[in-house]
């Protein structure tokens, strides 16, 4: 487990996660996972939300952490698995599938790349009581590979191939994470951009900007650009 | 004479050292950042960073499972003899490509950009993306492969010369701020800057910049080597460091290249090699011998020559007249 620095609070937790731990997170926590999650990414939720294929699996039975990852993964010519890496992909782009996602799969934790706006967390997480957890770095492929004990099952690799397939994972000492949104819609990255944000005017002051503007530097498309 | 067997197989080994091992240069820096990292969490995710390259080591596994895009640099001594031709060498890459995906493994991460096709091979049309250059006197052949990540953190803009060193900040502070925040780029990263060419030379540049030099090297121009210091003060001081969080780890190291441009104009080009900075060099010798590196040397004088005639020894000066 990776020795945070002081004053970071590390909790470990088990999967399926129960809504008291859920109810007990602040943003900001370190976590590490034990037991059952999977992946699923736009591919998956296309073929459950967009075509309204059943899902492959009894998902709320089997694991209530959705992980937005593609693992650095090979099936070997005798059927079986090599994990070596994963990583998380950014979230944001999913926000759209995540109403439904919630309805139809049970989630409470959504695991991922760099979170996704507080609007989101307050209008799509909080109603399902759900949680986003970001990872960290982010590239700490190898960290979480280590943490995954044993591929369960795959789905739906021929249809969607190694990156889009939906994999359950057996993991151990799953992390780290960190708490970006908690149940009352706080998100940490926001209050971090925030803090950020404060300081950029003296950053830019006495910085000449070009003669030459471009298109999304004003939200008026009827500007010039000169 | 060089065997296709031979290119392919320091090829896979560079694949692999490159996807699992991180450059010792870039390590260092990442170290002396967590260091002296103020913000609480952007230290907590360096020390992170740290943990998991040991891991990727000790295990044999990716360092990230986003093991980018494979692709690859080739510089050929003028003496260099290789059996298998031109087209040869390419198969042999394509074909390392290929089994490294596998073996290692790599996540397949071409695809076709319209049908999504996946080969889960990490070859398909124009990938990998194979760049050729020539060294005078030599008959080695070096190759070096980048799996650089990131869809976040790379940008274009046509500047013009009345913009100056302002337009230049600010189009870097523009760049970093927005692929910044919520550490989309991956950050603290290399950062490479193109200045000047055509619009795709200074793509290439830039490019070239982030992922060809090591932390700590300076471009030989003492005024543009004084600005790569000063752009990465600036960097460092916008207030945010990994992830995104309040701190001061954001650039690593900042790499200018130069190409003549257009008399009107002054493209500059961004590019951010990320927490994985992965790349890995081998040279093959005329005798099929090997030696395994992680800094590609791939500017050398001979690449930013800016006269019609080479001689070597390459007499060095900063302006030809
Ligand atoms: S940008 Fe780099 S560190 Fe980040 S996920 Fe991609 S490859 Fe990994």
């Amino acid at each position: 487990m990776a020795d945070p620095a002081p004053g970071f609070k590390t909790v470990r937790l088990k999967v399926p996660v129960s809504g008291e731990d859920l109810a007990d997170l602040a943003i900001g926590t370190i976590v590490y996972l034990d037991g059952v999650i999977y992946t699923g990414r736009e591919g998956v939720y296309q073929r459950v939300l967009g075509e309204g294929n059943p899902l492959p699996l009894d998902l709320p039975a089997v694991s209530n952490v959705n992980f937005h990852c593609s693992p650095a993964a090979a099936v070997e010519p005798d059927g079986r698995y090599k994990v070596g890496g994963v990583t998380a992909t950014a979230s944001f782009r999913f926000a759209k599938w995540m109403a439904d996602w919630f309805r139809v799969s049970g989630a409470r934790v959504i695991i991922g790349k760099g979170g996704m706006t507080g609007q989101d967390y307050r209008d799509l997480f909080l109603p399902a009581g759900a949680v986003y957890l970001t990872t960290v770095g982010y590239g700490t492929g190898a960290l979480l590979g280590r943490g995954i004990r044993r591929v369960r099952e795959v789905h739906w690799l021929g249809e969607l191939g190694n990156a889009q397939a939906l994999w359950v994972f057996e993991v151990e000492n799953f992390g780290p994470f960190i708490v970006d949104s908690d149940l009352q819609g706080n998100s940490l990255f926001e209050q971090q951009a925030e803090l950020v944000n404060r300081n950029l005017e003296e950053l830019y002051a006495g910085l000449r900007p070009p003669a030459l503007s471009r298109y999304g530097e004003t939200d008026d498309r009827k500007d010039e650009l000169i | 004479m060089i065997a296709p067997d031979d290119i392919e197989e320091a090829a896979c080994r560079i694949m692999a050292n490159a996807a699992i091992d991180i450059p010792a240069d870039y390590r260092r820096s990442i170290q002396r950042m967590a260091d002296g990292e103020s913000g609480d969490l952007s230290c907590f995710v360096l020390r992170t960073m740290l943990e998991n390259w040991e891991t990727a080591t000790a295990d044999r596994r990716p360092m990230c499972a986003d093991t980018g895009l494979p692709r690859f640099y080739v510089k050929l001594g003028d003496h260099a003899r290789f059996a298998g031709g031109f087209t040869g060498f390419e198969r042999a890459l394509r074909s390392a490509t290929a089994r490294a995906t596998h073996d290692i493994p790599l996540r397949p991460n071409r695809v076709h950009p319209l049908w999504r096709t996946d080969h889960n091979n990490n070859v398909g049309i124009n990938a990998p993306e194979i760049e050729w250059s020539f060294e005078p006197d030599v008959d080695w052949i070096e190759i070096t492969t980048v799996h650089k990540g990131g869809l976040f953190g790379t940008d274009y803009r046509m500047l013009f010369p009345g913009d100056g060193i302002d337009g230049i900040k600010r189009f870097f502070l523009d760049t970093l701020v927005a692929f910044g925040k919520r550490g989309l780029a991956c950050q603290p990263a290399i950062v490479g800057v193109g200045l000047g060419g055509s619009k795709d030379t200074c793509m290439v540049l830039g490019k070239q910049a982030a992922c060809l030099r090591v932390v700590g090297d300076r471009n030989p121009d003492p005024e543009i080597a004084a600005l790569e210091e000063e752009l990465q003060e600036l960097g460092n001081s916008i207030g945010m460091g990994a992830m995104g969080f309040v701190g001061k780890s954001m650039v690593a190291d900042c790499h200018i290249e130069v190409g003549y441009t257009h008399t009107g104009g002054m493209p500059m080009s961004m590019h951010t090699f990320c927490l994985s900075s992965r790349r890995a060099t081998v040279r093959i010798r005329a005798d099929s011998s090997t030696e395994y590196r992680t800094d590609p040397k791939w500017f050398t004088p001979y690449m930013r020559r800016e006269t019609v005639e080479w001689q070597t020894p390459h007499p060095v000066s900063r302006q030809s007249g």
